[in-house]
């Protein structure tokens, strides 16, 4: 008897001609995710992606862990899979599956034959297994509304396979198959989770990361690597970008109003990060804000830094409360990371009485006083690409 | 009395590191003796063999050379893996299992290693006093006689404050505690020692139990040691093999302990160091007086920590200014997001003042040219960084 681990996908059966491709995408993100635990085969039949490994010591339980963050993964359950011969299904469930069986009170057992020359119909595979589990368990009661277990028996063109159960998947969307953004990452608790929601969507991301050194010091984009790691588990490879911002956070301190220089200082941030998206051919940008969370964050403060964008600015937390998000970085293991206490790009030049309801003419009249295009091209020449 | 000089190798420049109280450079006769202890003369002091003999022998006199330092018995002494663990074995080993119905007392300029372990006997019902700071960074000691009661099991006020090198007057609290109870059964005394040694005597005839750590003298980091006077009874936090007395079982880590004695040995007698570190504090201080955007915080005490502000630039900000340089200093632990440093602002200083604080603390490696160095960045610092309403 092998192992293998069955991969249920979601939303996609529901792309139409699109499957295809889609499906393509989530076999090779999960290989990549499960580069590390040797090359396992994978096969796709109908809604189910088979993976199967490639020696007898393979590590299931990391390979669950890794496959748990895959976009694009309805649930997924680890099977036994054996030759399509009655006899030899039903002895392995009741070896297979006796862990969770002596234990359990109800069970059920579910049947699916793909393939129709086999000769049971599924009701009778059904109740044949059921005989054959009640006659070694004979604790075990059947209970077809909610059992306690449901075992399932799948016919196969190849093979036969035995499991119980199903653990959810990330679900979502397979990264890569809805595109390429650049999220802005500053080390804070609500840019990963942005990032994170993003690529459930489907999109690939790279990140923008602003240094303000000597405000900010390495271990600031210490923190953001080790963030984007994080969410890497989810997102994939992401590229990072980290551009020096000291001198236009200097200039606009220098020569424009105080309580205009965090807006402004967020409009440069997304030109930069714009013009970066669009060197590499990234079609949006991604933030984490929040409306009203802080003076920056007001409906009036975003329409002004919306206007330097340029591009499309996806905000997936525009609607959530702090604890909301919280949640989110809590479950992605992010939140531990984004409280270190570092400076960061948003700190330190924050003004005492920042404008909260900022008028665009306003803003685009101060902006005027420094040579911003200057500062822009010089800031992106020096800016440091790590992969 | 210098070793040699701190070189960045990839751009041949000088490192001047003025981050002393955090930790220092392993001296030359420590660094040998832990790999000797590591390499050949690695037994265990327990095995019965000529190996495991002469690695006894070896330990003993390390706690002699050690206990002295502390003016104890070798038979006082007991290793720990650090300042950290010595300070937790006092105060949780004082409490033993009726923590709830004792009474503590200790001041608001403590390291976290003491104020966080009594937080967590708060925690378990046991009631402390926090002794208030003085503005020159001392523990007032005004109400403390009448902070001491009849349930107080222990009393612990550290021998110099690691932020502002402010030296407590541990022996007025010794002769107070005495007199209280005079001849009545009375609480513990412990002082953490970690920032004294070497630079002020410390003594168990004016302490009942004395932290001290290897890696604040040149010596190697994971090895401290407690002294315990004979008499103060202690309940144990690990159980097992009955090394150092039961109080502190484990396999003995000769390479930390040698290390740690060997560091000691290397030290210039007392006082020609704190006369070194005199010096360098006054020319600091005398450097620093030409910048009226400096305001100095420590008030002399030991003279090897040195805290000041650079008024409108915050810690971190002016840190990496000077790491940049390859200036090490450390920052006041004040931070936009994280804690601020809790002794200066047991000191009652103002916001700006926590907010802008740096600590420099020298060893005998540091000379007077770094302080040149220091200063000339700061003012250059000063120049160029963006400070609020200025620039």
């Amino acid at each position: 008897m092998k192992e293998v681990l069955l991969v249920k996908t979601g939303e996609l059966a529901l792309k139409g001609l699109n499957r295809g491709t889609f499906e393509e995408v989530l076999i090779k993100n999960i290989k990549r995710a499960l580069l590390g635990l040797g090359s396992v085969e994978i096969i796709k039949a109908q809604s189910t992606i088979y993976i199967e490994p490639p020696a007898e010591n393979f590590d299931f339980s990391q390979a669950e862990n890794l496959i748990s963050k895959v976009f694009g993964i309805a649930a997924f359950s680890r099977a036994a899979a054996v030759s399509k011969d009655i006899n030899t299904i039903l002895e392995t469930a009741c070896v297979y599956l006796a862990p969770i069986l002596k234990t359990a009170k109800t069970f059920k057992v579910e049947s699916k034959r793909a393939d129709k020359t086999f000769g049971l119909t599924s009701p009778e595979i059904s109740a044949r297994s059921g005989e054959a589990i009640l006659a070694e368990f004979p604790h075990l009661r059947v209970d077809v509304n909610e059992p306690e277990r449901r075992v399932t028996i799948e016919i196969r063109e190849r093979l036969a396979y035995i499991y119980e159960g199903k653990i959810p998947g990330a679900g979502g969307l397979p990264v890569g198959t809805g595109g390429y953004a650049a999220v802005l990452i500053s080390g804070g608790i609500d840019s990963p989770v942005a990032a994170w929601m993003m690529a459930k969507r489907g999109i690939k991301l790279m990140a923008v990361h602003f240094a303000s050194p000597p405000y900010t010091g390495e271990r600031a984009e210490m923190k953001v690597r080790a963030l984007l790691t994080r969410v890497g588990e989810y997102a994939g490879q992401i590229k990072l970008f980290i551009v020096p911002f000291t001198e236009i956070q200097e200039q606009i301190a220098k020569n424009c109003p105080e309580d205009l220089a965090t807006v402004l200082g967020r409009r440069f941030m997304m030109k930069a990060a714009a013009r970066l998206a669009r060197r590499e051919g990234a079609a949006a940008l991604i933030t984490g804000e929040s409306a009203g969370q802080v003076a920056s964050q007001t409906l009036q403060a975003l329409v002004c830094t919306d206007d330097a964008a340029g591009l499309p600015v996806l905000r997936p937390l525009i609607g959530m409360d702090k604890e909301e998000i919280i949640r989110i970085a809590r479950k992605i293991d992010t939140f531990d990371i984004s409280v270190l206490p570092y400076e960061d790009c948003c700190s330190v030049f924050t003004p005492k009485h920042p404008r909260t309801r900022p008028k665009l003419e306003k803003v685009l009249e101060a902006e005027k006083k420094i040579d911003g295009e200057a500062l822009l091209v010089k800031a992106l020449a020096f800016t440091k690409i790590e992969n | 009395m210098f070793s040699e000089l701190i070189i960045n190798r990839r751009e041949c420049r000088l490192t001047v590191y003025l981050d002393n109280s955090a930790t220092t450079r392993v001296c030359p006769e420590a660094a040998e003796t832990v790999t000797r202890a590591l390499t050949s003369e690695f037994g265990n002091p327990s095995s019965l063999h000529s190996l495991g003999t002469r690695a006894y022998v070896r330990l003993e006199a390390a706690r002699r050379s050690l206990a002295a330092s502390a003016g104890a018995k070798p038979e006082e002494m007991v290793f720990t893996s650090g300042g950290t663990e010595a300070n937790n074995l006092v105060i949780f080993g004082a409490a033993g299992s009726h923590a709830s119905k004792k009474h503590f007392v200790t001041s608001a300029g403590e390291h976290h290693s003491v104020l966080e372990a009594f937080k967590r006997l708060e925690h378990l019902g046991a009631e402390v006093t926090i002794l208030p700071l003085s503005s020159d960074g001392t523990v007032d000691l005004t109400g403390f006689p009448n902070a001491l009661k009849e349930n107080t099991a222990l009393i612990s006020v550290m021998a110099v404050n690691n932020e502002t090198g402010a030296v407590n007057n541990t022996e007025q609290i010794y002769k107070t505690i005495l007199a209280h109870y005079h001849g009545k059964k009375r609480p513990f005394f412990h002082t953490d020692g970690v920032q004294a040694l070497t630079k002020i005597p410390l003594s168990l005839a004016f302490a009942d139990m004395i932290t001290l750590s290897a890696h604040k003298i040149h010596g190697p980091k994971g090895s401290g040691a407690l002294a315990v006077k004979k008499g103060c009874q202690l309940s144990p936090m690990f159980f097992g093999g009955g090394q150092e007395r039961n109080l502190r079982p484990g396999t003995e880590n000769l390479p930390g302990i040698l290390g740690f004695a060997a560091a000691l040995e290397a030290c210039p007698p007392y006082p020609e160091q704190p006369r070194f570190f005199k010096y360098l504090y006054d020319y600091t201080c005398s450097l620093l007086s030409g910048f009226p955007f400096v305001k100095i915080n420590s008030a002399g005490g030991v003279y090897s920590i040195l805290n000041f502000s650079v008024l409108g630039i915050k810690s971190e900000t002016m840190l990496h200014f000077l790491a940049k340089k390859d200036i090490f200093v450390s920052s006041g632990s004040a931070c936009s997001k994280g804690k601020k440093s809790h002794v200066l602002a047991a000191m009652h200083l103002p916001e700006n003042v926590i907010d802008s604080a740096l600590r420099v603390s020298f060893s005998r490696e540091n000379k007077p040219e770094d302080i040149d160095v220091l200063c000339a960045a700061l003012q250059e610092g000063y120049e160029h960084i963006y400070r609020k309403g200025k620039l």
